[in-house]
């Protein structure tokens, strides 16, 4: 896809130009969110390194995945997917949630 | 009801505090108004063209379309930040005299004012976008409580910008000789900060290199999930778990807002030799 391949390009620009963090694709978690809930919500995630967390919305109205502990906060908009990056993390239990249904959709990412 | 409040509040809150240390900023330059209300309303209309976009902008530039553009418009807001120290240096020491005389709105300052109202907007825009996407969620949905969220939201504007107003009325109690200083380092604050998170999101995006994805985790003293930690994250850039390039952007702005407002306020070599 275009958009793939855009990536690569700026990944591979980062990393020529800057001797950036840009390397090997990182490790990439999918999560969903239906009826204003997180499927799943508890989700393995890596230690000690860059990964990706997926997140699309299945609902009718946006949502906002956000997560203060693992530095992420990006709009979702209905049927649509966004890819956040976060880590490195230590070993633990790091909480997010949907900030406009907080209620309802929050979940948690084990860093093991 | 107490959802919806908090949600619209802390949001309201976080542009509110850049709007009362903006309208500090600029006490005493004549017609005044105008400008800052015209960033108001572009924030507010910017809000709603982001928040009717953001699916567009979010699938853009390799869905770093969302992060890209706040990074922009953080640096726009910083430049004019940087432009109004500029101003501020070669004007304030006289405007502070003149208002302590005529106790009137005396100095004029155009630009500075335009820099000042895209400051505004830009904080509106940010922060008002995610409340227009939560309301458009609710008027969507159309359930039965609908009412109760509206009212909590309407409260959360309410008083988020009561907070603002505080901040600007407190401000003004300091002494006008003293007041032109501490907005100069509120400013230069609030620019190192913009300019730290928008270095934080390219950085996350792996656009630019991290330099360092955690300097240090202080999230067990203040977290920046809390309230107070987020509204220090707006006025002074404050971050639990920095990166060191949001950092070392941090430095070069804050150092380069200093270093601007003491060469354009240092006195002119013509009138040293006149005197």
């Amino acid at each position: 896809m275009a958009h793939d391949l855009r990536r690569k390009m700026i990944a591979a620009a980062a990393f020529a130009c800057l001797a950036g963090p840009a390397g090997a694709a990182p490790p990439s978690v999918q999560l969903t969110l239906q009826d204003h809930k997180f499927t799943p919500d508890h989700v393995q995630v890596p230690v000690g390194g860059r990964f990706k967390i997926l997140v699309t919305n299945l609902d009718s109205t946006p949502d906002e995945f956000e997560s203060p502990a693992l530095r992420v906060e990006k709009i979702v908009v209905p049927e649509q997917t966004i890819t956040v990056f976060a880590g490195p993390l230590t070993p633990g239990m790091y909480a997010f949630y949907d900030d406009y249904h907080p209620e309802t959709a929050h979940g948690v990412a084990e860093a093991k | 009801m107490l959802a919806s409040f908090i949600i619209v509040f802390r949001e309201v809150l976080e542009a509110g505090l850049i709007v009362g240390i903006v309208l500090a900023a600029t006490v005493g330059i004549s017609r005044r108004a105008p400008y800052l209300w015209g960033g108001v309303f572009a924030g507010v209309a910017g809000a709603c063209l982001v928040a009717a976009c953001i699916g567009a902008l979010s699938s853009a530039f390799a869905g770093n379309g969302q992060d890209l553009f706040d990074a922009a418009i953080l640096c726009f807001a910083v430049v004019m930040l940087g432009w109004h120290s500029v101003w501020m240096a070669r004007h304030g020491r006289e405007m502070a005299r003149q208002m302590q005389d005529m106790g009137a709105s005396v100095t004029s300052g155009e630009t500075t004012l335009l820099a000042m109202a895209a400051v505004i907007a830009v904080a509106i825009l940010r922060e008002g976008s995610e409340v227009v996407l939560f309301l458009y969620g609710i008027a969507t949905a159309a359930h039965l409580t609908a009412f109760a969220i509206l009212a909590g939201s309407a409260l959360g504007v309410a008083a988020g910008a009561a907070v603002s107003w505080g901040l600007y009325r407190g401000l003004l109690a300091i002494p006008l000789r003293r007041l032109f200083g501490v907005t100069g380092w509120l400013i230069a604050l609030l620019a190192a900060g913009m300019a730290g998170q928008a270095a934080a999101l390219l950085a996350n995006d792996d656009i630019i290199p991290a330099f360092g994805y955690q300097l240090w985790d202080t999230s067990w003293l203040l977290s920046t999930g809390s309230l107070l930690g987020r509204a220090l994250q707006a006025l002074v850039g404050y971050s639990d778990r920095p990166m060191g390039i949001q950092l070392a952007a941090y430095a070069a702005t804050l150092a380069t807002l200093v270093c601007l407002s003491k060469w354009a306020g240092r006195p002119k070599i013509l009138s040293k030799q006149e005197s």
